[in-house]
């Protein structure tokens, strides 16, 4: 019990680090935050529930006034503006994320990889994209078009979640509670 | 640590920071509802006015302060005007815009005018009917306490990991330091169970 709370606990505080860290440069010149990578690790380390769990504390503490989102957002305006279907989807997001890491076959980076691509991006992005489309009164097709833009960066982010997750797989066993035994 | 954790109340005290946070909240979740209901320019128009108003009391600092925590709506703003002078809907796009800024204006005069505590307490309020389904108010608090103290403890973590890479190469570190701020973070965890065990658990 005392793990899952602290588990829980510190990986909301480490999205919130993953955003507020100064633009780490992932790639050579490409500045972008490395928050929606800090969801997709909730799922693949912490698995559905619990990863699910850290996303909806993070969010709690945002809206309660921490301005902990990414450049420093935070508090109740960030629920009123286009962007929420994202922050909605970001609780979805860790949990589709975190069941399909607990359920395929696959090793743990590939694994973690395809989990986040259908958790981190699919799922996350059909939120997004509803909530773009519902704020703006744009249709579907318009709002993806928007929602586009933040692709190729989540793309890179999934192929960081499999490296990462597989790094804390080889470095401490039995660290992932989404695959007990690994 | 920067000013990372300080909340984002605003220290210029106003008549609506003495209300109660149940009370603000209420009637934001009431307002906004509306706000979506409506889609006149006139009444959207005067619900701004009204949220405009609100702030007046708080004085020019405060209202400055107002303006600037709307500043991350303009790339919306922006594309939404573009969209609609293009297709010629000026009044759809002002409707448009008009909701959105009114709702993140009063929702915004919220969280500025309510302490970070008072919030938490409302929201360990809120949470009562989850203690059945295993989330009793205490472990919330404990794990929202927890996230508000480790937060500084990670992004001093990530300072010292950048250092320590910088002092062997002469490139950025870029995601490199992803794992071992990750392995950090999990260190803590184990670090943080352990210490609440000794102490008699987590409630």
């Amino acid at each position: 019990m005392e793990r899952n709370v602290s588990y829980i606990a510190l990986f909301a505080a480490l999205i919130a680090v993953l955003g507020l860290v100064p633009k780490i440069d992932l790639a050579a010149g490409v500045p972008i935050t490395a928050q929606s990578l800090g969801i997709m690790l909730c799922g693949t380390v912490l698995g559905a529930r619990r990863g699910a769990l850290a996303v909806l504390l993070f969010l709690a503490l945002v809206a309660a006034g921490l301005p902990l989102l990414s450049g420093g957002r935070g508090g109740l305006g960030v629920f009123a503006q286009p962007s929420v279907g994202f922050l909605i989807g970001f609780p979805v997001a860790a949990f589709v994320t975190g069941w399909v890491m607990e359920r395929t076959t696959l090793a743990t980076g590939p694994a973690a990889w395809a989990a986040s691509v259908i958790g981190g991006i699919a799922v996350l992005y059909v939120f997004g994209i509803a909530g773009l489309s519902i704020m703006l009164e744009k249709s579907l097709d318009e709002a993806a078009l928007i929602a586009v833009a933040f692709l190729p960066g989540d793309a890179l982010k999934t192929v960081l979640a499999g490296m990462v997750t597989a790094g804390l797989a080889n470095m401490r066993p039995g660290t992932l509670l989404s695959r007990p035994g690994v | 640590m920067g000013p990372v954790m300080l909340t984002l109340t605003s220290p210029v005290e106003t008549a609506l920071h003495r209300l109660p946070a149940g009370a603000k909240m209420a009637t934001l979740c009431g307002f906004t509802v509306g706000l979506f209901a409506m889609d006149g320019l006139l009444s959207l128009t005067v619900a701004l006015v009204v949220v405009g108003l609100a702030y007046a009391p708080g004085g020019r600092p405060f209202m400055q302060a107002g303006l600037r925590a709307l500043w991350p709506l303009w790339p919306f703003v922006l594309v939404v005007a573009a969209w609609h002078a293009l297709t010629q809907a000026p009044a759809a796009g002002a409707v448009v815009i008009l909701r959105l800024v009114a709702a993140v204006a009063a929702a915004n005069l919220v969280t500025m005018t309510t302490p970070l505590s008072a919030m938490i307490a409302l929201f360990q309020w809120l949470a009562r009917p989850l203690a059945p389904l295993g989330l009793p108010p205490r472990r919330l608090a404990l794990a929202m306490a927890l996230v508000i103290r480790f937060v500084p403890v990670l992004l001093q973590n990530a300072g010292l990991l950048t250092q320590a890479w910088r002092a062997r190469s002469s490139r950025p570190p870029r995601w490199r330091l992803l794992p071992p701020l990750a392995l950090s973070a999990i260190d803590e965890a184990d670090r943080v169970a352990e210490a609440l065990r000794a102490r008699g658990g987590a409630g």
